[in-house]
């Protein structure tokens, strides 16, 4: 048995979490309630499953040119869902598509929130 | 393209192109070059080179100050503890998906201490990335996300979630720590280490 055998199990187990978080995500938007709660069913368990299945990949192919590609991979990954889980979840609480029976405290709403003119820097 | 011009705090102003090739800038982008390319000679080098001062002119952005450099120490705490709160709030998240009550949410502000946008923008940046949390609107006069937290049961869990955004606030302070008076909350004043 060489050094390989537990190094390939570890990038299975790693591909197979990672593919069972990301069928959690996809539970996720067919049971949350709201378009928020699905907001972070859908990108958050997504980050750590992207991570896991591009570390499996790179413990099982063990080759640098694409290792450095996953890396890239993961910081994209990484860099864009944050602009676009905001620009969505923006977009619905403007539009005022969130369940506020779902909300126990909401402070934008709430209070002086509104004060400053929408779109303002 | 009309030219770009930069006022600077003195109220002169310049063309912002002047500035516009910044070093680090080309070295990431030359890197990602080469990442892509998965090789490394020196054509596919030159030509990285190329390609970033070409996208550093196109796109021209502000350059980052980082007046007192980086704490390497501070920033490997950041990171590690960044990490550990991905996993573990991946799970607590997956736990919310598959049991069978029903959720409740909260919109929550943070205001922060700090008044640097880069604070901000890194702060918020980490927060949308830790399950559970996702910045719906920030204010920049104010410095105040308002975020939508995932699973929020009572007024409680609120206030430790604010404490929790406060808390990652001063490891970015205590990482990239800003100019002098810019933080009066010293990020390395021993008291507040314990916390």
């Amino acid at each position: 048995m060489s050094w390989t055998t537990p190094v390939d199990v570890l990038a299975a187990v790693c591909i197979l979490l990672g593919a069972v978080l990301t069928l959690i995500a996809a539970i996720g938007q067919v049971r949350m309630p709201d378009l928020l709660s699905r907001m972070h069913a859908a990108t958050k368990p997504q980050v750590l499953g992207t991570v896991l299945v591009v570390i499996g990949l790179s413990l099982s192919l063990r080759d640098p040119a694409v290792v450095g590609m996953l890396l890239l991979v993961v910081l994209l990954q990484m860099a864009t869902s944050v602009v676009s889980s905001h620009m969505v979840g923006r977009a619905s609480f403007r539009a005022g598509q969130v369940r506020d029976d779902l909300l126990v405290v909401d402070e934008l709403s709430d209070g002086d929130a509104h004060e400053e003119p929408r779109g303002a820097p | 393209m009309s030219p770009v011009l930069r006022t600077r705090r003195d109220g002169s102003t310049r063309p912002a192109r002047h500035r516009a090739v910044q070093p680090l800038a080309v070295l990431w982008l030359t890197l990602v070059w080469l990442a892509m390319w998965g090789e490394v000679t020196p054509l596919l080098v030159i030509g990285g080179v190329l390609v970033a001062v070409l996208v550093c002119l196109a796109f021209p952005l502000p350059p980052i100050d980082l007046a007192s450099g980086v704490r390497p120490l501070a920033l490997a705490r950041l990171v590690g503890r960044f990490l550990v709160d991905v996993v573990r709030a991946s799970f607590q998240v997956s736990g919310v998906v598959l049991r069978r009550r029903p959720v409740r949410n909260a919109v929550v502000a943070v205001d922060l201490e700090s008044s640097s946008d880069f604070v901000m923008t890194l702060v918020a940046s980490m927060l949308s990335l830790i399950p559970g949390s996702v910045v719906v609107e920030a204010r920049r006069s104010t410095h105040t996300l308002y975020l939508h937290v995932l699973d929020v049961p009572d007024a409680a869990s609120v206030e430790a979630f604010r404490r929790d955004a406060l808390d990652l606030e001063q490891r970015v302070l205590r990482a990239l720590p800003p100019d002098a008076p810019v933080a009066p909350h010293a990020p390395d004043a021993p008291e507040e280490v314990g916390r």
